[in-house]
């Protein structure tokens, strides 16, 4: 199973509008991503908070339809 | 699985997590990591010289499926410091880097060799 990378950019920018995404297909077989995200949403949190935020806007695909996602989140400087 | 066969996982994990100082959940052992991700977090605390308990999940599907519902954390590895949920590969690789995996083993009194490797 795969996920394209536009499917993840929409579903995070779907809970987070403000979100700035930038995803990278690590290995071009549309299973393993490495997705920058900035928002003002994450302002505060611990990144386990942060991360656990973004998996829950993924909404189970994680860990299922999508093995790998390396997360760099944070909020904009 | 029944309700309480849940509940029997849940518990299982709860008291090895409370049971050790440093408990990290993996796919295979730190001899013998079947995971990329679990195999670097591994490599990480074996470099700082933390001595930690390793879980293979892939030993237990319903540890594996009950530690995700346990932490809310959908992937493996997971790493536990004295009963905290620190986070997985990129959190932990995160944190090592800046230093900041060195310090939290610091604060809360985990033996590791941070001094001697930097200095």
């Amino acid at each position: 199973m795969a996920m394209a990378a536009e499917e993840i950019e929409r579903l995070v920018k779907e809970r987070f509008p403000d979100a700035r995404v930038e995803i990278e297909d690590l290995a071009g077989d549309g299973d393993h991503y490495a997705a920058s995200i900035v928002s003002e949403a994450f302002r505060g949190k611990s990144r386990v908070q942060q991360h656990q935020m973004v998996y829950d806007a993924l909404q189970g695909n994680m860990g299922g339809a999508l093995h790998a996602l390396a997360l760099k989140t944070s909020a904009p400087q | 699985m029944s309700e309480q066969d849940v509940q029997a996982v849940q518990d299982w994990i709860g008291k090895q997590i409370a049971g050790r100082d440093v408990v990290l959940f993996m796919k295979g052992t730190k001899s013998m990591p079947q995971c990329g991700f679990s195999m670097q977090v591994a490599q990480i605390l074996s470099h700082l010289g933390v001595d930690f308990a390793d879980i293979n999940v892939l030993d237990d599907m319903s540890v594996r499926e009950g530690v995700k519902a346990y932490s809310n954390w959908p992937t493996i590895p997971q790493l536990y410091v004295k009963g905290e949920f620190v986070g997985g590969c990129d959190i932990v690789r995160e944190m090592f880097q800046a230093g900041e995996l060195q310090e939290m083993l610091e604060t809360k009194g985990i033996a590791n060799n941070a001094q001697t490797a930097t200095a």
